[in-house]
């Protein structure tokens, strides 16, 4: 209907209407002298607007403008050593920690969420207790895993302050996260799909592995890379749970430090300042490729 | 298999659970030693003098916590209307992803940031070390942007678009209908957005650590230093023993218990804004 309307119309008298109907800048800054309040909070939400973002970028390039020139081959050397602060070793603990916390946090999240949409009485007082509890987990402040961590997997369970530790701390931490996205993607799952899977005599859990979770891929995929941000940035909870060794352990019970880890005992001990924002430059390329991922994932859903 | 996806779903009770048991049996215990009352309501922190007095601390996480609210929160609202109401379709999109980048910028670069930025100026344009309680604030202040104007935002738009219409028929500009109808509307999204403003502010460490001073006396001046309760249970845990680590472990329960009060009034405030609806 739209279309013929508009192909028919006078297109001289559609244009004039189109004016007639949207406001100039000029119209609005004429409202705004008869109206000086409107204009006021006008300014004011302009101003706050580009305080944010001004904020945002600026922070990003002050700590890539320091950090940039610092970052050299010496600082990706093997080892670790008091006059050569190496980040290497850092770099991988990292990553093993991510890939170990993820390999634990993911399955269980998962088929937390899978409990909760496929299996679940919505509204029983099982689910309730269960949002509840994730709901509070996801309000706890870092620090007090940290201290959750030192006292359970540390002290009480002998493993020392290990990788495994904190890796085991960082599964806690993480695991809400990954609960939340997952039910998403699995709730927006159309029901339909379901039905036809069962119609063709599939059983359930054939439906749910084969039909269910492929079509939720992307939306857990987005939250699992959101949780990889998480344990790459993350220091009070690691602090007294994997420990600050700048090494890579021989094993999962050794202890070592992560990148963010290594930024900070550097930024305090305060003797390797430099080396300090040259780990902050690293550790803002992770952040923003990771944002960049899960940006992909979220516009690969949109698009369905 | 439905007895796996049962015990996986019992995982974050278990969680919640072991947290609790572990936390307050580690801690309690310290604080009838000292003296519940002692230890709350005492004015001194002096491990190697077994004094124990953590008001200092909650008195500090208070304040700074209220600078930040002070700060952010004005920023970031009308970020929000202008995100949810001003914004450019166009430039919408990289806006929103900016937010995000900033909500994922680990607490670490914020102090960091802080450290090499924040205190020097601070030293600069009001004398004294600049590691203060007002560096501590202005970053706490940035750190809860992306936050509360996720949430914000979202209240905004969730306000039906009859109210606008309805105010700019009535013959009022488009800001009085923004900021006296439509926002009134999304009160109890907004207030829970500040609320969780709140919670990170209050349980930030590593950032407030690196900028704030971490001296454990009563907050004195914008100016002078002070230590949080986070500050003080990581500043200290490295090296404690005895009763002292058990009175950082008891600093923690309390700020575990601080917590717990602001997400159960973040669940009241949500159950509120979905009964608005």
């Amino acid at each position: 209907m739209q279309t013929n309307v508009s192909v028919t119309a006078d297109p001289a008298a559609e244009t004039t209407m189109k004016k007639r109907n949207t406001l100039t800048i000029g119209d609005q800054l004429k409202s705004y002298a008869k109206h000086p309040g409107a204009g006021v909070l006008a300014f004011l939400t302009l101003l706050g607007a580009v305080t944010t973002f001004a904020l945002l970028f600026f922070l990003i390039g002050y700590v890539l403008v320091k950090g940039i020139p610092y970052l050299n081959a010496s600082l990706f050397s093997f080892t670790y050593t008091s006059e050569n602060v190496s980040l290497l070793p850092s770099l991988i603990n990292t990553l093993i920690m991510t890939l170990v916390s993820l390999v634990i946090a993911a399955p269980v999240g998962i088929f937390a969420a899978i409990f909760l949409v496929e299996y679940a009485k919505k509204g029983s007082r099982f689910v309730k207790l269960i949002r509840i509890t994730a709901e509070t987990l996801s309000g706890i402040p870092s620090i007090v895993y940290g201290l959750f961590g030192m006292l359970f997997f540390v002290t009480a369970l002998h493993w020392g302050m290990s990788l495994l530790s904190g890796a085991l701390t960082m599964v806690i931490m993480v695991l809400p996260l990954i609960m939340r996205t997952a039910e998403e993607a699995l709730k927006s799952v159309p029901d339909s799909y379901r039905e036809a899977s069962f119609g063709l005599g599939a059983g359930k859990l054939r439906t749910i592995f084969t039909i269910v979770l492929p079509s939720a891929v992307p939306g857990i995929l987005a939250g699992v890379i959101l949780a990889i941000g998480r344990v790459v940035g993350e220091t009070a909870a690691l602090l007294y749970t994997s420990g600050t060794v700048a090494a890579v352990p021989n094993s999962l019970m050794g202890s070592g430090r992560t990148l963010a880890l290594h930024m900070y005992v550097l930024s305090s001990e305060g003797l390797h300042v430099n080396q300090a924002s040259a780990t902050a430059v690293v550790i803002l390329a992770f952040v923003l490729v990771i944002n960049g991922l899960s940006g992909l994932v979220a516009r690969k859903i949109a698009k369905g | 298999m439905k007895g796996v996806f049962l015990i996986a779903a019992c995982a974050s009770v278990l969680a919640v659970f072991l947290i609790c048991v572990f936390l307050f049996a580690n801690g309690l215990p310290a604080m009838g030693k000292i003296g519940p009352l002692k230890f709350l309501f005492g004015t001194e922190w002096r491990p190697t003098n077994d004094k124990f007095g953590i008001l200092p601390m909650i008195v500090a996480s208070i304040y700074v916590t209220a600078g930040a609210i002070l700060i952010g929160v004005p920023i970031a609202l009308f970020t929000s209307v202008f995100m949810a109401r001003y914004c450019p379709k166009k430039i919408y999109k990289p806006l929103k992803s900016g937010i995000e980048l900033m909500a994922g910028v680990p607490s670490i670069v914020y102090g960091y940031f802080g450290l090499v930025l924040l205190v020097p100026l601070i030293r600069q344009l009001f004398g004294g070390t600049g590691s203060s309680m007002l560096a501590a604030c202005i970053l706490l202040g940035i750190m809860i942007l992306p936050t509360i104007i996720g949430v914000t935002e979202s209240a905004v738009r969730s306000v039906p678009e009859s109210y606008y219409e309805g105010s700019l028929a009535l013959g009022a500009t488009k800001e009085r209908s923004i900021f006296f109808v439509m926002l009134p509307a999304a009160k109890s999204g907004i207030l829970a957005g500040v609320v969780l403003g709140i919670g990170r502010a209050i349980g930030e460490t590593m950032a407030v650590i690196m900028v704030a001073g971490n001296q454990p006396r009563m907050p004195k001046g914008l100016l002078q230093g002070v230590r949080t309760m986070t500050a003080n249970i990581v500043t200290e845990m490295g090296y404690a023993s005895g009763l002292h680590r058990e009175a950082l472990i008891a600093t923690g329960v309390v700020l575990f218990v601080f917590i717990l009060i602001i997400n159960l009034s973040l669940s009241l405030l949500n159950r509120r804004a979905e009964n608005a609806n």
